[in-house]
């Protein structure tokens, strides 16, 4: 066993470690029972004091939706301004220009839903009061916005009857104050004191030894990072993401960031289950998930270990894997560790270049991005397998020929019917995205764009398809990786990638909320021996297989388009 | 808004304060200039010093970015196979199996600080000659800079590729 693989298998059972009393803890924190954290309560309470909220009014599913929309619309049109007046506004000591309207709107949009696609580059495209104010603020709220719809959700089925589900704010704010806060603040220390700047100065200059004179760019990025991942944002401080030396400097901050990002999606799941009273489900949700993530993950590592066929032809020694787009002091294994992490969960951030792994690591990529729900995003990872729950549960009550329940209230037309929705929505986007992007390269490509759509990619052939591919894939899951050799900071990709943000946001956010409103507003019907249980293994293996056979019916044309015959050429 | 934005980063600052670069980063100096930041890579290509890997963007650390060249990409496959040859040329005593995928590729930062051990092995040769110096004082150098696993267990072995060629302009005094 080598040291490379020993890594992965360490930092895995690290995440474990710490996820799962994690999960116990936050079933109690929003359950109001007590924990040690109840010290923070005074802040919480002049938080709502301070916005005119009662924490203690119930709001049914409606409510929640009501509140939720509108908050983001608030925190939208606010950083759409702000960001396109930076240059105006103080603390810009590297003085950087203000947005163009499409780019701003593109970026704001992108932070809200949890995305952080970044069309801009960090060290010249945002100023430092941008990067706190608007951008590092977004983190946490929308990583909050998520965990706050998933506790409804959590709600609706923990008691038999019920349309009180608790009240929005409350989950959004303890989120914060009892989750997001106190870890990025031990992250955030722990980052700094490995290497990743604090402080406020701007550019550095000096003369390296060679005589070159060298800017160094800078900044509070430490604390920015530690959300970043903790949130399962993933946008980074610099342009290179978590590759740049200064915002994952060694290989311990490497496993920190690593960990952070997956350790509030497996919560959510353990969470979920304790929060209703059926642990059993829950385990069976994350035993699901566990096995789609491996089956993602070893012929992903197993592919870049491997190296580029066409580098091998040239006689050239890959002892570790494939390098291009990597950094030596993390080597292939755990780069394509992280890969897979962060497209299962919608984190987004890198610390090797996508565009340059193998073709056969991008379709696992892209397959990761187009499930979603492998742990999936901060809360927003359960909602979507609840999605696939309840598909599930129609088809094998239509096999077994009884009316579908799912933990006691039973499942009718309505509810299967958002349900299917919103299955086909992310196919949909993702395939009439990629089909417009397409089209808009080989018929218009002398368009006056920023960026000339003959121009828009970086490589030839099905890889450049893939680009495209890859960067709706990635709006839609609100994921913000890319393969970032797209050129894609002009009017056609800000505004179409914006407008897919969005859908692949909110609906996926709003379609689960109304199912579990709907379903815990029904009668309770007791376990009797013909109910179809959802906490066995049986029935997690149907759920593995619905999700299995709808992706492949939905993306097996694209994805063989893309990376499957990019790898098939290069096998020559 | 306020606990979030000015708060917790101004906590994290302060902390930050007490790390090895006061916040700023690590620097390194030499006789009280500052000469680099260890974790940033710098670009060497005089003969007598040890390279680094190849950048996208030149190790200009204002900005930073890989190439994004995909594998199959066949521009990219011809800038390879140019690296190569260079390699070969500055280091003739070295095989094309000796090279590692590390040294004629480009990281994804571009600001790569190191290189793989076999990197900086298959130029000893080579900046032994040009220095005028025992090959074995340059290969102990080697593996005094070389960094192993964390913990000796998790990991890659690197060698920072600023700090070694400092301690080589440190033996000719």
């Amino acid at each position: 066993m080598n040291t490379e693989l020993l890594g992965i298998i360490a930092t895995y059972l690290l995440t474990l470690v710490i996820a799962i009393p994690l999960g116990k803890y936050l079933a109690k924190v929003f359950a109001g029972e007590k924990v040690w954290t109840d010290f923070l309560k005074p802040i919480e309470s002049g938080i709502y004091k301070l916005s005119g909220i009662n924490p203690k009014e119930e709001m049914n599913w409606k409510q929640h939706m009501k509140a939720l929309l509108t908050i983001n619309l608030v925190w939208l049109v606010y950083g759409f301004f702000v960001l396109m007046y930076q240059d105006k506004l103080p603390m810009n000591p590297d003085g950087n220009p203000g947005m163009t309207p499409d780019l701003s709107f593109n970026t704001i949009i992108s932070f809200v839903v949890n995305c952080n696609l970044q069309h801009y580059s960090g060290e010249t495209g945002v100023t430092y009061l941008t990067q706190h104010f608007v951008l590092m603020f977004l983190q946490f709220v929308s990583c909050a916005t998520g965990i706050a719809a998933a506790v409804v959700l959590f709600k609706a089925f923990r008691d038999k009857t019920s349309t009180k589900l608790g009240n929005f704010w409350e989950f959004f704010v303890k989120s914060i104050t009892r989750l997001l806060l106190p870890l990025s603040l031990v992250m955030a220390i722990i980052l700094a004191f490995n290497g990743s700047p604090t402080s406020y100065e701007g550019k550095d200059q000096f003369i390296s030894v060679q005589g070159d004179t060298v800017n160094v760019s800078r900044g509070p990025a430490a604390a920015f990072i530690a959300i970043k991942h903790l949130g399962t944002n993933g946008g980074g401080w610099f342009g290179a993401n978590s590759t740049h030396p200064l915002e994952n400097p060694n290989y311990i901050t490497n496993m920190v960031e690593l960990i952070a990002q997956v350790i509030i999606p497996i919560a959510m799941v353990i969470a979920f289950g304790i929060f209703i009273r059926r642990k059993r489900l829950g385990w069976m949700i994350f035993g699901v998930m566990t096995i789609g993530m491996f089956l993602l993950l070893i012929p992903t590592v197993s592919s870049e270990l491997g190296g580029s066929p066409s580098i091998a032809k040239m006689g050239i020694s890959q002892a570790t894997g494939a390098m291009e787009g990597k950094e030596v002091r993390f080597g292939p294994a755990i780069s394509a560790y992280w890969s897979t992490v962060t497209t299962i969960i919608s984190t987004g951030s890198v610390n090797s270049m996508h565009d340059s792994t193998m073709p056969l690591t991008g379709a696992w990529q892209l397959l990761g991005m187009m499930i979603n729900s492998f742990y999936g995003g901060c809360g927003v990872g359960v909602l979507n397998y609840f999605i696939y729950l309840i598909i599930a549960v129609f088809i094998s009550g239509l096999m077994v020929g009884r009316t579908p329940e799912f933990l006691g209230h039973k499942v009718e037309a309505r509810e299967v019917k958002i349900a299917a929705l919103i299955t086909l929505l992310s196919p949909f986007l993702i395939l009439a995205g990629t089909a417009i992007a397409s089209y808009v390269f080989t018929n218009h490509g002398d368009a006056a764009w920023a960026v000339q759509p003959k121009s828009w990619l970086n490589n030839p052939g099905f890889h450049g398809f893939s680009e495209m591919l890859y960067e709706v894939t990635s709006s839609n899951a609100n994921n913000g990786s890319g393969f970032e050799g797209l050129g894609d900071n002009n009017v056609f990709w800000n505004v179409a990638t914006g407008f897919v943000l969005f859908l692949g946001r909110f609906l996926p956010i709003i379609g689960p909320i109304a199912i579990a409103g709907l379903l815990g507003a029904k009668k309770y019907i007791p376990e009797s021996a013909g109910t179809l249980k959802t906490d066995t293994l049986t029935f997690s293996l149907m759920t593995f297989a619905v999700i299995v056979v709808l992706n492949a019916l939905s993306y097996f044309p694209a994805l063989a388009l893309g990376p499957l015959a990019e790898y098939f050429t290069m096998l020559k | 808004m306020v606990l979030l934005c000015v708060i917790y980063p101004l906590i994290v600052a302060f902390a930050g304060g007490f790390s090895k670069g006061k916040g700023g980063g690590e620097k390194i100096t030499r006789n009280g200039k500052v000469v680099g930041y260890a974790a940033i890579g710098q670009s060497f290509t005089k003969p007598e010093y040890f390279w680094g890997r190849p950048s996208a963007v030149g190790y200009n650390a204002a900005g930073s970015a890989g190439s994004n060249k995909g594998p199959s990409n066949p521009d990219y496959l011809k800038e390879v196979s140019n690296r190569i040859d260079t390699l070969l040329k500055y280091n003739p005593s070295i095989k094309r199996a000796d090279i590692p995928a590390d040294m004629v590729t480009a990281s994804g930062s571009g600001l790569d600080p190191n290189i793989s051990e076999q990197g900086a092995i298959i130029q000893i040769k080579r900046v032994a000659a040009y220095r005028k110096i025992d090959e074995k004082t340059v290969a102990e150098l080697v593996v005094k800079n070389t960094q192993g696993p964390l913990l000796g267990l998790f990991g890659p072995s690197s060698v920072n590729v600023l700090k070694l060629n400092l301690a080589l302009d440190e033996l000719k005094r």
